[in-house]
């Protein structure tokens, strides 16, 4: 029951204090890192423990939230980023992470991901993509590469797979980065710069299912005989070799970036800021209520009464 | 201006026809949707608000993108008007299809005001009185010729308050109140065609009609439709956040709460689809502030598996159904009571919730109101069905009084302690917002997949039975408090007519009606369709036969929906359905009809 009580003293972001149920992911899944990281860039921002608000859909990577001890939203399939936009939205004190995987986020919930781009809500999305449809046991997914032999597609996958960085910067999307799930260090610096991005931010780790898709990114494990490229950024230091590096806030290049061939590059492929629908929203409110001074709901109620009569 | 001879049967209309007092008067206007029809028939409504006079609306729109035939239909009386009226006293054809489409529509010496440069009527017709006036040139020279036509809505409106004696300076003011926001220049082009058919010479037609002064002496009466007064009904109850997807008729709710709630400190989004729209509300809700969402027919066989998410997670949520014709896109400008059994049972597995229904305008506030207040109480979904009759028609009504119906929105973050449950088996649930300090230092997971009283996932086949039942028990509370609907009429007899939603109107005058006849004929209306109110058992045992009036299929068995709820509830044999799916409101004549039809069957 509620009580008036004084929080602990102490109200330390730690790992211990943010870990919850052992994970359920089998042994060897890429999520394990991504949850490890997610955990020590918590602890590094100490966002205050109860602001911190895990929403997910339906998948292996979305069962994130119970093995984060936060308040935590399990939802269901494809859905996440509606209702994490309502959160975002009506609870500006507190800060909205979004997990979930390829099917979920690209497939079923694919239509959300563009208007949670388009509408750059403040939240961050990260997408464990493991190229396969994993919980359901090995179906094809919307990333799965053309070839791919899965449950559903025994000859092979035959569909174009969907590019989402593409989509996303597309939609709008003011962050996009991607990283890869063996990457710790990596993908430590590209949460941590997507959490602090004050719009819509999404990443894409890359993180292997190792029962339905095994070895899936050796192309980019450098200890497998893979290339991990990363996205050297714009110094802006007027040498002849900044020339050639990458400008985050350059869409023409971030779509280029986007369009190499696989394993492609990883890091930042886009950083602008504009206005959230956080913030546009709340311009209208406070426009609005700046000429209702001393107004209350139920005067305002009454007026619309009067209107009627 | 010149004068035209009125048409020949207008003399005997006035020898024999248009009493000097009359106790009400059913007027439609039949044009095209650009006319402005819906606009003039609204300020007459606005007017018999205003002047304690009892009033219903009732309109047709095409579901098409512009154009198209459109009625407006008023009905005004002194006495208590529940129907928008079987025929017209009176009727206002803009086009030569308006005639011939609505003539039918005009009761046996009833007269016929036509524009004579669109419509040819069959003089031959000796049933009704014909008026010609030349409409559309007349509006053109009063204005002025620069607007066209646009303006004949208000040069009608001038010829009815004409021969109606209508209150002329409160019908302006209801009028200037409206343009008020428009430049001064189209206010005054709407006086100049209002003035013209004002004075225009009707000869015997002026002032054929008086009626009678209105009964209501209540000084506080609002006139206006269901969705704006739904609207109110949300926003008086403190609901503050929304989401939902255009779709007709629910739009209007939408739209208003949209431009409403800023003034409010709250916020409603347009989602980019029904699934989206319905997870926002669920996640408003989540964060703390009970949230709505709503839509039509198809709308909200999309939110079904949302729907389904809030009662396992048990997160309150208002959702409103403003039921259309279906199924699929069907017509999405008529009224159907065809959601029922969706909105009961429409989700996957055990998933119980509140259905409401609200029986007119009025009621829409008052069904709002306990909507939000179930539930908060019970932190569960409830649905509304209301219709597209109800959504659109106009009536006049006691104004609520805020002070009583006020509520502030309020959000929980008191920290809780380590014996905090959001899911206790014994208990209400109780939901520890985000944001909200966890004493014990474990945060609560809220999730679609079953769970311990804590939250936390199980398939214990045990939990999943105890937790069934909770979901279950917390309506079977609910169905505790729910008051036993009142007997319109006699509380024994031959025939009790249950109604709900837009019927309840109709079938009340169909059964005020045959009792006048002598008939034992009662009425009562079901506003609590889930769970529904205890006591019908006994009210119904005291009938010979029960005829439940809606407005749906009677399906295979020959039940409507809420027949066969009622049916299987209470294995009462002597119910039966008076049903149809023309997709128009009732006529109280073909109430009556379906009484005299069951009456006869053994």
């Amino acid at each position: 029951m509620s009580t008036a009580t004084p929080p602990p003293v102490s109200d330390k972001v730690t790992k211990k204090a943010l870990t919850a149920d052992h994970p359920t992911w089998c042994p060897g899944c890429g999520d394990f890192a991504v949850l490890a990281i997610f955990y020590r860039v918590l602890e590094k921002l100490q966002i205050p423990h109860e602001k911190i608000i895990t929403i997910a859909g339906i998948g292996c990577s979305s069962r994130f939230p119970y093995f984060m001890n936060t308040h935590g939203v399990h939802y269901i399939h494809g859905r996440a980023l509606p209702f994490a936009t309502a959160v975002s939205l009506a609870r500006p004190d507190c800060h909205v992470f979004v997990f979930g995987g390829d099917g979920d986020g690209f497939s079923i919930g694919g239509n959300h991901l563009n208007h949670a781009a388009r509408k750059n809500l403040r939240l961050t999305y990260i997408v464990m993509d493991n190229f396969v449809y994993g919980l359901t046991k090995m179906q094809t997914s919307p990333t799965s590469p053309i070839g791919y032999k899965s449950k559903t597609d025994p000859t092979g996958a035959i569909d174009q797979p969907i590019n989402p960085m593409k989509q996303v910067l597309a939609a709008g999307a003011g962050f996009v980065g991607r990283t890869h799930a063996m990457q710790v260090k990596h993908m430590e610096e590209i949460f941590e710069r997507a959490i602090r991005h004050e719009g819509f931010s999404i990443v894409q780790a890359l993180s292997e299912c190792v029962m339905f898709y095994p070895g899936a990114f050796d192309d980019s494990v450098p200890r497998k005989g893979g290339k991990f490229e990363i996205i050297e950024e714009k110094k802006w230091d007027g040498t002849p070799e900044d020339e050639a590096r990458h400008d985050v806030t350059n869409e023409l290049s971030a779509y280029e970036l986007a369009g190499l061939q696989y394993p492609g590059k990883f890091g930042v492929f886009y950083d602008v800021d504009r206005p959230t629908k956080n913030v546009l929203e709340q311009k209208w409110i406070d426009s609005t209520k700046a000429n209702m001074v001393g107004v209350t709901d139920r005067d305002t109620l009454q007026k619309r009464f009067d209107m009627m009569k | 201006m010149s004068t035209p001879p009125l048409t020949s049967p207008i003399d005997s209309a006035t020898t024999d026809s248009p009493a000097a007092n009359v106790q009400d008067a059913v007027i439609r206007l039949a044009g095209n949707s650009q006319d402005g029809i819906q606009s003039i028939g609204g300020f007459l409504a606005r007017l018999a608000g205003r002047t304690q006079q009892d009033v219903m609306t009732y309109m047709t729109i095409p579901s098409t993108i512009s154009g198209g035939p459109s009625i407006f239909q008023v009905h005004i009386g002194s006495g208590e008007i529940l129907s928008a009226g079987d025929e017209a006293d009176f009727l206002v054809t803009f086009y030569q299809h308006s005639y011939q489409d609505h003539i039918g529509a005009l009761r046996e010496g009833g007269i016929c005001l036509y524009d004579s440069d669109h419509v040819q009527p069959d003089l031959e017709d000796k049933k009704h009185h014909y008026v010609g006036v030349p409409i559309t040139a007349a509006t053109v020279e009063a204005i002025g010729g620069t607007a066209k036509d646009k303006g004949k809505n208000l040069f009608v409106l001038g010829l009815l308050c004409q021969t109606f004696q209508l209150d002329v300076e409160k019908l302006k003011g209801i009028i200037q109140r409206q343009f008020g926001k428009k430049k001064e220049e189209i206010l005054r082009v709407a006086f100049l065609a209002f003035d013209s058919g004002y004075a225009y010479q009707l000869g015997n037609l002026a002032h054929a009609y008086h009626l009678k002064a209105g009964h209501s002496s209540e000084e506080h009466r609002l006139t206006t439709d269901g969705n704006q007064m739904m609207v109110c009904g949300l926003l008086a109850a403190g609901v503050r956040y929304g989401a939902g997807y255009p779709i007709t008729p629910w739009s209007s709710i939408m739209e208003s709460l949209r431009a409403e709630l800023p003034r409010y400190g709250g916020l409603f989004v347009q989602a980019e689809d029904e699934l989206a729209a319905v997870s926002m509300a669920i996640g408003f809700s989540y964060s703390g502030h009970i949230a709505v969402t709503g839509s039509s027919g198809p709308g909200l066989s999309l939110k079904m598996e949302a729907l389904s998410y809030a009662v396992m997670a048990e997160i309150p949520l208002i959702v409103i159904n403003v039921q259309r014709g279906g199924p699929s896109t069907g017509l999405p400008t008529n009224v159907e009571q065809s959601d029922l059994m969706q909105a009961i049972y429409g989700s996957h597995g055990d998933a119980p919730r509140v259905v409401l229904a609200p029986r007119n305008v009025e009621d829409c506030f008052y069904i709002a109101v306990e909507a939000v207040r179930i539930a908060k109480k019970y932190s569960c979904p409830v649905i509304i069905l209301t219709d597209q009759s109800i959504s659109s028609r106009i009536e006049a009504f006691r104004e609520p009084n805020l002070a009583e119906w006020m509520t502030e929105p309020t959000l929980d973050q008191m920290p809780r302690d380590e014996s905090w449950r959001p899911y206790p088996l014994k208990g209400e649930v109780s939901h520890a917002p985000p944001g909200t300090k966890m004493l014990g230092g474990k945060f609560p997971v809220v999730t679609g997949l079953e769970h311990d009283e804590w939250g936390h996932p199980t398939a214990s086949p045990k939990l999943h039975t105890e937790m069934t039942a909770r979901r279950r028990d917390k309506l079977r509370r609910l169905m505790d408090e729910i008051p036993t609907p009142e007997i319109s009429g006699e509380k024994s007899g031959d025939v009790l007519l249950v109604s709900w939603g837009s019927t309840t109107g109709p079938s009340k005058e169909a059964a005020d009606r045959l009792r006048s006849q002598g008939q034992k004929v009662s009425s009562l209306d079901l506003r609590h369709l889930h769970p529904l109110p205890h006591g019908l058992d006994a009210i119904f045992n005291r009938f010979k036969k029960i005829a439940v009036v809606e407005l749906n299929d009677v399906g295979l068995y020959g039940y409507g929906q809420l027949t066969s709820l009622l049916r299987a509830k209470l294995a009462n044999p002597h119910i039966h359905s008076i049903c149809k799916t023309d997709g128009l409101s009732y006529k109280v004549r073909e109430i009556v009809a379906g009484i005299e039809r069951i009456k006869a069957e053994a």
